[in-house]
């Protein structure tokens, strides 16, 4: 797992060595409200980043700030050497996909795809040009002549996504790229559009509130909260090392624990941990005192459900299971300790046939334990 | 918020256009209305006196009360606002009882059919209001459409008096602003979510009760919107009292009219035009306020 | 959607109420304009002849010709009026004066005519005495204090049309290298053509329409429509006036009805198409198994 985690970082190391958008210290006031507090943030050439947060979370003004329809209260942004901060829109080399599209009804798709043309003044003949370009681009050539509401859902998104990239922008901005289409349609189409990004290799920075959208689009992912920018790194980097409780209960699922620093070697951490009755073990060393209050994060799928009693020891707790809720290739279970927390943990279908054992259910008496390998500590 | 808002050049100048005309055509008038309404009758032209007048180096300025001491005083001013207001109120409120279940129809029927009934309800608005009073001329008259049914049935001996009465009055007002009520209320209605009354009558409520304790109370907006446009305007109708109602019957839009095209008297009109907006403030704001709700409403939707 | 279809017997009698109330008059207009009877409401057999002397009434025909004429430029300028001020009170919301602005659009529509009426002619003969201009009242007056009246309606209907219109179409042009001035000509109005035409439209029948403004602001040699009407059935009955109501309603009812039909057509093969277009995505689907997606990016 650390090697995943270093080639990743190698990963994003490579995309560029020095940063093609730099947003500086961004702040953005409506009133008395900050909705963006202090971002800093860069962005590599050819990167696909997700700013990724619930409602509300500023998200959605940053994108703005970067499209230019609003103007930051304090700090800069930089896009490829040059200050666009106080750029008017038409005047950016930045273009973005609305969400729910934003097609002009009144035009055919041909026409959508060239309005940004048309406001730059390029000769006719290469203003059609560009339009086929595109239309080969997101395989749109037959509908050429339809009028945006005689487009599905796929297709607008699609249209829109050509009207984005027909002037080449520096940057491409998405914002909720996918939230218009339902659900079977956006697993299909997140593949899709990443690959048609990556074709043309134009940098991207989108917007959503759907983790699941980011972690399969995105190199990199931001989240975000109260407008604040917590974290940012590849999706594996985010999931297997958050670096606060926020992002380790926002991405994926997590059992929190808190508790105090008992023990800290080179080699380990131990947690007393009063709502695991029991210490938690981890398998490297943190740098902090004594008695220091952390959290430790432990992934439901890293922990183990046995019917049996096993050894004593940390990373290990008896209890009640409380719910099963079945989801075909594996089940969540519902494990009530002594103190009273629940610990969900997913347990493999064939995990009881294969151990020859039978199935535990309500009210049964359980252990769960993992890894000391497992863990994630978290400070904040 | 909109970029258009910030980037607009000149965006002082896009509002500086219906601004300008509309304080040089309605506001500034309501001024000068005001003005006269403290000036006095005099044989000239125009005909009414200065308050501003500069002599032997003395400016003086005469506000002439005597017009509001007037309509404040006299029996007759006083009785022709009531009876205005008593003839708008009853307006507005059969208006609301014939065009509360007519707009709740149609905001019920099936998409299809609910366009052609708007249509229908509108056609008569789009057609000339003085025609469709006309029209109940030819009805209520002594020898019209009414009186020669009941007397053909039998069921009267001699024409009934219905024409120049309370009862044309009301019966036309109720024609003639009838629509001002179904549209709002319509539109406010046809954006009830039915699945708020099919949750009522799911936690067992009866539809009579889940009408006033749901329907009723969300369709507010509309029912003050729709009153408003009603009771406004009727307060200073003149065309309907003025052709079918009776002679007795007191409306201030025919006393104003009166005052100034047969008497010549404009500082008085001026002074009945101005009690009169006094008046019709508080309703306008409500309406004012009202109709933006609604409008907002549709903007968080 | 939910379709009520089915309606209670009281609301059903509530409309078949409501349109006979609404109707009835109309069609006995309509019925007594063929009277041979000069008694109007005294039935003499059928005749055209109302109809024939209309046509010959000289002071009708003319009114009718200064009542179009002044419908027109006024519905002219108050499109072009309330566009303005249905996009300010949409898009600025707030400015200094802006309350006083909304205050001013929705007034007119409300208040009685015979106080803007008044207070219309006031401003103008004050004008007069101060300026000059104007010399006299007649159809500019009545232009003017038509085109007051009418930018109201316009402005109503502009912004209740923009507020339901999706502002990220302006911020799309916008984004795409369009600047303000330009995304209003090529966005915004042909989205809110539709609101503008019915404002006109309104316009021309609120100007034809009007007798009270219209009676202040008019001079001795302007003699509207409604004004010929009104002092017409103030005598009383008059078979022409039937005969032009039928001809108005006729007009009217025929306009109305057919523009009806056609945005009905146009608006259910609109829905045909987006249902359609909807089909298109559905054959595609492959089946995705779910726990492809469960653990995205762990190594």
């Amino acid at each position: 797992m650390k090697d995943a985690v270093a080639s990743a970082q190698g990963a994003a190391k490579e995309a560029g060595q020095q940063a093609y958008l730099k947003i500086a210290g961004v702040v953005k006031k409506f009133g008395d409200h900050t909705a963006v507090d202090h971002v800093d943030l860069e962005i590599h050439q050819h990167e696909i980043f997700a700013l990724l947060g619930s409602s509300g979370c500023g998200k959605s003004t940053l994108l703005r700030m970067l499209a230019g329809m609003e103007t930051p209260t304090a700090g800069k942004i930089l896009l490829d050497g040059q200050d666009i901060t106080r750029l008017a829109p038409y005047n950016r080399p930045i273009n973005m996909m609305f969400q729910s599209y934003a097609l002009f009804p009144h035009m055919s798709v041909e026409q959508n795809i060239a309005f940004g043309l048309k406001q730059d003044g390029l000769p006719k003949d290469e203003i059609s040009a560009r339009v086929s370009e595109m239309l080969e681009l997101v395989q749109m050539k037959k509908y050429a002549t339809r009028k945006p509401y005689q487009l599905s859902g796929g297709q607008q998104q699609r249209v829109a996504l050509a009207r984005s990239l027909a002037k080449r922008p520096k940057l491409l901005l998405l914002d909720e790229p996918l939230g218009a289409l339902d659900k079977k349609l956006r697993q299909q189409t997140q593949l899709e559009l990443v690959n048609t990004l990556e074709k043309v290799g134009v940098t991207c920075i989108m917007v959503t509130h759907d983790q699941e959208e980011a972690m399969t689009m995105a190199t990199r992912i931001g989240i975000m909260s109260e407008g604040q920018l917590l974290q940012v790194g590849t999706p594996s980097q985010i999931y297997d090392y958050p670096n606060c409780r926020f992002t380790a209960e926002f991405i994926g699922e997590t059992n929190l624990f808190g508790g105090a620093v008992a023990v800290d070697e080179a080699d380990r951490v131990e947690i007393e941990a009063p709502e695991l009755g029991g210490r938690i073990r981890i398998g490297h060393g943190i740098t902090g005192p004594k008695g220091m209050e952390v959290w430790a994060s432990v992934r439901p799928e890293d922990i183990r459900v046995d019917i049996r009693p096993v050894e004593p020891g940390p990373n290990r707790a008896r209890g009640k299971v409380r719910e099963i809720a079945y989801l075909g290739s594996y089940s969540v279970y519902h494990v009530q300790l002594a103190s009273g927390k629940v610990v969900k943990a997913m347990v493999p279908a064939n995990r009881w046939y294969e151990a020859g054992e039978a199935e535990p259910t309500w009210n049964d008496e359980v252990w769960v334990s993992w890894r000391d390998d497992m863990p994630v500590v978290l400070t904040a | 918020m909109s970029l258009l808002r910030k980037l607009a050049p000149g965006r002082g100048s896009v509002i500086a256009v219906p601004y300008l005309w509309l304080t040089l055509f309605f506001l500034v008038p309501f001024l000068i209305v005001l003005k006269i309404s403290f000036a006095e009758q005099d044989i000239a032209i125009p005909p009414f006196t200065a308050l501003a007048e500069y002599a032997d180096g003395y400016l003086n300025f005469k506000l002439n009360l005597s017009n509001f001491l007037y309509i404040f005083t006299d029996e007759f001013y006083f009785d022709t606002y009531l009876s205005s207001l008593k003839v708008a109120l009853i307006t507005t409120i059969g208006c609301l009882l014939l065009g509360y279940p007519i707009a709740y129809a149609i905001a019920r029927t099936d998409p299809a059919r609910r366009n052609i009934l708007l249509m229908l309800v509108m056609l008569p608005f789009w057609t000339s209001f003085l025609l469709r009073v006309y029209a109940w001329m030819g009805i209520l008259n002594e020898t019209g459409l009414i009186n020669s049914f009941l007397l053909s049935i039998g069921l009267i001996d001699e024409p009934l008096h219905l024409f120049h009465t309370d009862f044309s009055l009301y019966i036309v007002m109720l024609y003639a602003y009838l629509p001002f009520m179904i549209l709002p209320l319509y539109s406010n209605l046809v954006k009830l979510d039915l699945r708020l009354l099919e949750a009522a009558a799911d936690l067992g409520a009866r539809p009579m009760k889940a009408f006033f304790s749901i329907t009723l109370p969300l369709s507010k907006n509309g029912i003050i919107a729709g009153s408003m446009l009603v009771f406004i305007p009727a307060v200073g109708e003149f065309v309907i009292p003025e052709l079918v109602g009776s002679s007795e019957t007191l409306m201030i839009g025919k006393v104003l009219w009166n005052e100034f095209f047969d008497n010549n008297n404009w500082p008085m009109a001026s002074a009945v035009a101005v009690v009169m907006v006094l008046i019709l403030i508080v309703p306008t704001a409500l309406f004012h306020r009202f109709e933006t709700r609604e409008l907002e409403g549709k903007d968080h939707a | 959607m939910h379709n009520g279809g089915k309606l209670s017997p009281f609301l059903k009698g509530a409309l078949v109420v409501g349109f006979l109330f609404l109707y009835v008059p109309i069609l006995s207009l309509i019925v007594y304009s063929f009277n041979a009877s000069k008694l109007v409401t005294v039935w003499g057999g059928f005749s055209l002849r109302w109809y024939a002397s209309l046509f010959e009434n000289e002071q009708i025909l003319s009114a009718v010709w200064l009542s179009i004429r002044i419908a027109f430029a006024a519905a002219a300028a108050a499109v072009v009026l309330g566009t303005v001020a249905g996009l300010v009170m949409a898009r600025f919301k707030r400015f200094p004066g802006s309350t006083l602005f909304a205050g001013m659009i929705t007034a007119p529509m409300v208040m009685p005519e015979v106080i803007t009426g008044l207070s219309m002619l006031l401003l103008f003969i004050s004008l007069q005495q101060l300026i000059g201009v104007p010399t006299e009242r007649g159809f500019f007056t009545i232009w003017v204090g038509h085109t007051t009246l009418c930018m109201a309606y316009v402005a109503v209907v502009v912004r209740s049309r923009l507020v339901e219109m999706d502002k990220n179409l302006e911020d799309a042009a916008m984004d795409l290298g369009a600047r303000p001035l330009k995304i209003f000509f090529v966005i915004t109005l042909p989205l809110i053509a539709p609101a503008i035409a019915s404002g006109f439209l309104l316009s021309v029948t609120l100007s034809l329409d009007d007798l009270v403004t219209t009676a202040f602001l008019s001079g001795p040699g302007s003699t509207t429509l409604p004004q010929v009407i009104f002092s017409k059935v103030r005598l009383g009955l008059n078979p022409e006036i039937n005969a032009l109501a039928t001809i108005t309603v006729l007009v009217v009812g025929t306009f109305v009805v057919l523009a009806n039909y056609f945005m009905l057509n146009a608006q259910r093969k609109r829905d045909r198409a987006i249902a359609e277009a909807m089909r298109a995505d559905a054959p595609k689907l492959p089946d995705v198994p779910l726990e492809s997606l469960g653990r995205p990016g762990r190594a």
